[in-house]
């Protein structure tokens, strides 16, 4: 295979400093000893990260965030699971109708599924609840519970569940004792990229959380909006610290290109 | 197979869907169908939401030169978004694809992972970056010599497609990639044999072969652009409206929502035209490719 030039590899590095940029400055101020935004020359402090104990607003977004990221996630696979072994396995009419509906919340902008679910919510007398949150982020994550789940579903060896069924299991033994393990490392996969999408999830969230149940996103955004101070940067920091923690599982578990990539779509 | 088993086989798909079709039934088509509806209904400071069949809402974003002008604005930025990622994203994505293995991994790793990093922390980041006229952008760009004054980023359009490209480049990056997978390195290498240079190579070989995943790409990246709202809002500020901007403040802060469900109606009806359209003519003019 060619090799890359110097021209390419000069654009290479420029291209990837810039990308990393925004991300590192972040971190680094969040390190800083002084009172303002500025990159830690006079040594590094945590001071930052001590102030956001004395907001407790954002310790209690954190816990919301963490909370309705795995419980939603969850929710998202019991109904995800059934609907992709559907898919994977039969050909019936509408099959094609019901992948293309079950993936539409990519399509729909976050900011039209917001209002949708703010008006929606509002009218049945949850708006602004836990409960609500929770619903929403079921729709927004499915397609990547569904995704990852599909791709595992669609390359399983099937002789194992028909060496099953012919020493007599069935239903629901042969899923949870055969079907499920096999499949269980494109689950827990699914489960972590629909958490990290509705960890970071700020559009769609913004018009449905209330005071009480908002995300860390809202929280940072809100109060982004009034002034930027280092105190949001250790708190960015946190967030990105949590999110590389669940992509470096991912990476493990699953192969991160993987998982980008979205191989096996719609399962053909 | 028994007539029981067959029934049964026929009936089992929709019973494992069933459950995901009821959620997706009741709690998302419903709610877009009230957010359709409530494009049309009446408005007032003092009397609220009047749930009347009026184009009040509709006729003010057609004729208040205010909307097209917020509109053109929200497309543009998404039209120079896209044109960015382009620019940048494809040569990356070939120089990518050439490297060795444990290089390839790790590099894609660093520019696919901002992917999943809240995209409020990273527009945090081009905030600081931009930060004022003695922000480390303009401070780096003048020891370089590029200009000779700072330009202002925050709270412009040039900051805004700058940011916006930098969130969006992931999508751009990986559909290349995912197109380059599909290259026979041999033709490549045959070119070579039979005198190309490099700049043919590129240009006769590599370019059309990679059109369909740049363009996949821009899709993506212009629906998303488009309809971004963490990024239009930290960085252009409260007067620099996009689409997805307005919507909020219709919603959230003038609580006039039949209007914020008209732009939300609007937004969604140009993306699913455009997505549709362009989707129909790539498929068409690359028919071969996706065969």
């Amino acid at each position: 295979m060619s090799r890359n030039g110097p021209l390419a590899l000069i654009f290479h590095i420029i291209f990837v400093i810039v990308m990393v940029a925004p991300i590192l400055v972040v971190c680094l101020v969040a390190f800083t000893p002084e009172g303002f935004l500025s990159l830690p020359t006079n040594g590094f402090s945590l001071r930052w990260f001590r102030t956001i104990a004395n907001y407790p607003e954002f310790i209690h977004a954190f816990w919301v965030s963490l909370g309705l990221g795995a419980l939603s996630s969850f929710v998202a696979l019991l109904f995800a699971v059934p609907a992709a072994l559907a898919i994977a396995r039969y050909r019936f009419r509408g099959r094609d109708a019901l992948a293309a509906l079950f993936l539409s919340p990519l399509m729909i902008p976050h900011v039209v599924l917001g209002i949708a679910f703010l008006r929606f919510f509002t009218s049945v007398g949850i708006g602004g609840s836990f409960a609500a949150l929770i619903i929403a982020h079921v729709i927004i994550v499915f397609p990547f519970a569904l995704r990852l789940t599909l791709a595992a579903t669609t390359g399983m060896d099937r002789t194992v569940e028909m060496a099953a069924v012919s020493l007599g299991a069935g239903g629901w033994t042969l899923f949870r004792r055969v079907t499920l393990p096999l499949i269980l490392p494109g689950v827990i996969s699914g489960w972590a990229l629909a958490f990290i999408q509705s960890f970071d999830d700020l559009t769609m969230t913004v018009f449905l959380a209330a005071p009480g149940t908002e995300t860390l996103p809202v929280r940072m955004f809100l109060y982004i909006q009034d002034n930027i101070d280092p105190l949001v940067t250790s708190v960015s920091a946190c967030v990105i610290a949590v999110t590389m923690t669940a992509l470096i599982l991912l990476d493990r578990f699953y192969g991160l290109d993987r998982v980008l990539a979205g191989k096996g779509d719609t399962g053909r | 197979m028994s007539m029981a088993a067959e029934e049964r086989s026929a009936r089992a798909p929709w019973a494992l869907t069933a459950p995901a079709l009821m959620l997706f039934v009741g709690v998302l088509l419903i709610p877009l169908a009230m957010t359709v509806m409530l494009s049309f209904h009446d408005w007032g400071q003092y009397k609220g939401i009047e749930p009347v069949f009026i184009l009040k809402n509709w006729h003010e974003i057609a004729t208040d030169p205010y909307y097209a002008e917020m509109f053109w604005r929200t497309f543009r930025i998404a039209i120079l978004t896209t044109l960015l990622t382009a620019l940048l994203g494809a040569p990356e994505a070939y120089i990518l694809n050439r490297m060795s293995g444990r290089w390839k991994s790790f590099f894609l790793l660093v520019i696919l992972g901002p992917l999943l990093i809240s995209v409020v922390a990273r527009t945090l980041g081009w905030a600081l970056l931009f930060g004022g006229n003695n922000g480390l952008v303009n401070k780096l760009l003048m020891s370089l010599g590029v200009m000779r004054s700072p330009i202002p980023f925050m709270f412009t359009e040039t900051g805004m497609v700058v940011a916006l490209a930098h969130v969006m480049m992931p999508f751009m990056v990986l559909s290349v990639w995912a197109a380059l997978q599909r290259l026979d390195p041999q033709i490549e290498n045959a070119a070579m044999s039979l005198g190309a240079g490099p700049v043919t190579i590129i240009r006769r070989i590599i370019m059309p072969q990679i059109m369909p995943g740049v363009l996949s790409g821009a899709i993506i990246v212009f629906s998303l652009s488009a309809s971004a709202f963490a990024t239009p809002a930290i960085i252009g500020g409260r007067r620099l409206k996009v689409a997805a901007t307005l919507a909020y403040d219709e919603f959230l802060n003038t609580l006039n929502w039949p209007l914020g469900a008209a732009v939300a109606t609007l937004l969604l009806i140009a993306l699913v035209l455009i997505v549709v359209g362009s989707n129909a003519l790539i498929e068409r003019r690359y028919a071969e490719v996706f065969r």
